[in-house]
């Protein structure tokens, strides 16, 4: 049963010939990590923000539990490709921003921020300033975050583009062990291929002109790590690599179609 | 208007800016050699008598005289009571504007309406030098305290909510966003993110102010008032008692001085986050 699903939806910007998003349907239900794959172009930060609610699409409809998806809310939570942290506050007052817009006691949200810090391995930098941070631990607070207003559903644009392949990876792995320890339904999108297979329990396929799904897959690689295998033995498993390979010819396929098409 | 040179040419300190490593002399003690040789020349051509301390006092005259106002008082006041007169209406003044020119720089910043209304308003009196329209004031509020005031308000409102716009303006909308989608109400993001993101701006328009607040609270003391420092130079000009017009001057001077370093402290307290990459 899905929680948030998404119906024929397109999406068109007012004076634009093609839409950017284009008859998208595609559900999301617990304990599913949803990946939504492609180039640039594709129309992916544009599903996540109609889904976020910061932009109304066209045509089709969104509902969480039922209800139509009606502008930004905390049922929602978002992490942001880029460093979206206040800083005027402490990590802490950061990661517990959520509640106290909500209006919870200090002492409660604070309680449930440090839980929240320590599941994304952050305890003790309670009170370092936001600024004093590496690129990955903003993420990490900037994830510890959007769990503490606990959301039904989190979205996640591109939430490790901007940081290096070293500390992409250690995030990779940790988003899977707090997908296992909250049971959150994750949709998250990215450009990077190995990311995507690797999260996904879930992988659809976006191609540019206008922004459509042409494949979806359903994947296992994220649950065999939460099964206990190393990231690495999974990655370099024949299978994994058979997947990825699969992808990347997919996303050239279309590339080279669109190509041809416009020589055409 | 020397804060203006000061808010744009001056770098503002940045606490961990990098030190060159090797400086025969720091900028500092260049700007305090300067000085000193400034007043050194000053003792020199007094005391060597060629210049009538008519025109110009020694530096001793100019202490002696400080002392003797400060503790007998000219013109009825006392030095400080003077000094008094003079902060109290720029205190007032900028105090009106500060809540005033906020929510309207705010309201400019977020709504197109409010931007609409304020900001042909704001551009035609701003230009405006305050002394010009002094006389309208005068004719209409009288030569009172409220005179006054209402002129630094004036002189303080058009900078601070022009700053204060700008820095809504320049809010991150990925800030917003994030707060939108934290549940944040319009009241909240203005409270949480959008205050806090243009205090930078606010407090750089504050500083704007206050130096133009200033100069036109001295200016207008010289025209209509029986207290202030304005007047004390004034009066003190008329019966050619120099000593007490240089005194005046220095005094305005440092009260400048202090007022633009106490607000860069106050911006490196309140805004430590301004400068550093986040």
């Amino acid at each position: 049963m899905a929680l948030l699903s998404l119906e024929r939806i397109s999406a068109q910007y007012p004076g634009a010939a093609e839409p950017v998003l284009s008859d998208i349907s595609v559900s999301l239900g617990p304990q599913q990590l949803l990946v939504a794959l492609g180039p640039s172009g594709s129309g992916k930060t544009s599903l996540l923000n109609l889904i976020a609610g910061f932009v109304e699409p066209s045509g089709g409809r969104i509902t969480l539990d039922g209800a139509p998806v009606q502008g930004p809310s905390a049922e929602r939570g978002v992490v942001f490709q880029d460093d979206v942290l206040l800083p005027w506050q402490d990590v802490l007052a950061n990661v517990a921003f959520g509640l106290e817009l909500a209006g919870v006691p200090r002492n409660k949200r604070e309680d449930r921020a440090r839980e929240m810090l320590a599941l994304v391995d952050l305890s003790g930098f309670e009170s370092r300033r936001v600024w004093e941070l590496s690129g990955g631990q903003k993420q990490r607070v900037g994830l510890a975050r959007a769990l503490a207003a606990d959301p039904r559903v989190l979205l996640m644009d591109e939430p490790f583009g901007a940081l290096d392949a070293f500390t992409r990876e250690q995030m990779q792995e940790l988003l899977l062990q707090v997908c296992r320890r909250t049971d959150k339904p994750v949709f998250l999108i990215t450009h990077d291929i190995e990311e995507a297979v690797f999260l996904a329990t879930d992988l659809i396929l976006l191609a540019p002109n206008p922004g459509r799904i042409v494949e979806r897959l359903t994947l296992d690689f994220g649950q065999r790590y939460n099964a206990g295998e190393s990231a690495r033995s999974i990655k370099s498993d024949p299978r994994f690599i058979e997947t990825r390979e699969h992808v990347l010819e997919r996303v050239f396929s279309q590339r080279g179609a669109a190509q041809r098409q416009e020589r055409a | 208007m020397s804060s203006y040179e000061a808010v744009t040419g001056a770098p503002i300190a940045v606490p961990h800016a990098p030190r060159p490593v090797k400086r025969s002399l720091s900028t500092r003690w260049i700007s305090v050699l300067t000085l000193v040789t400034l007043i050194a020349v000053w003792w020199a051509v007094t005391a060597g008598g060629w210049i009538e301390p008519l025109f110009l006092p020694p530096p001793s005259a100019v202490l002696q005289k400080g002392w003797l106002l400060a503790t007998a008082g000219y013109m009825d006041s006392t030095l400080w009571q003077h000094l008094g007169a003079s902060l109290s209406r720029i205190g007032l003044g900028l105090g009106f504007a500060i809540l005033t020119a906020v929510p309207v720089g705010i309201a400019i910043g977020h709504n197109r309406i409010a931007r609409g209304i304020f900001d042909p308003l704001i551009e035609f009196y701003r230009p405006i030098p305050p002394l010009a329209y002094l006389p309208l004031i005068v004719i209409w509020c009288g030569i009172g305290e409220l005179s006054k005031v209402l002129l630094i308000y004036l002189a303080i409102f058009a900078p601070i909510a022009i700053a204060t716009a700008t820095g809504v303006r320049t809010v991150d909308p990925a800030k917003v966003r994030a707060a939108q989608s934290l549940g944040a109400t319009r009241w909240q993001l203005i409270r949480h993110v959008i205050l806090p993101s243009a205090l930078p701006d606010i407090l750089t328009g504050v500083r704007i102010g206050l130096g133009v607040g200033w100069s036109t609270l001295v200016a207008a003391e010289l025209i209509a008032a029986t207290s202030g420092l304005g007047f004390m130079v004034q009066s003190a000009a008329q019966f050619l008692v120099t000593d007490v017009v240089v005194l005046g001057i220095l005094v305005i001077a440092i009260i400048a001085f202090a007022m633009e370093m106490g607000l860069r402290a106050l911006q490196r307290k309140l805004v430590p986050w301004h400068g550093q990459a986040h």
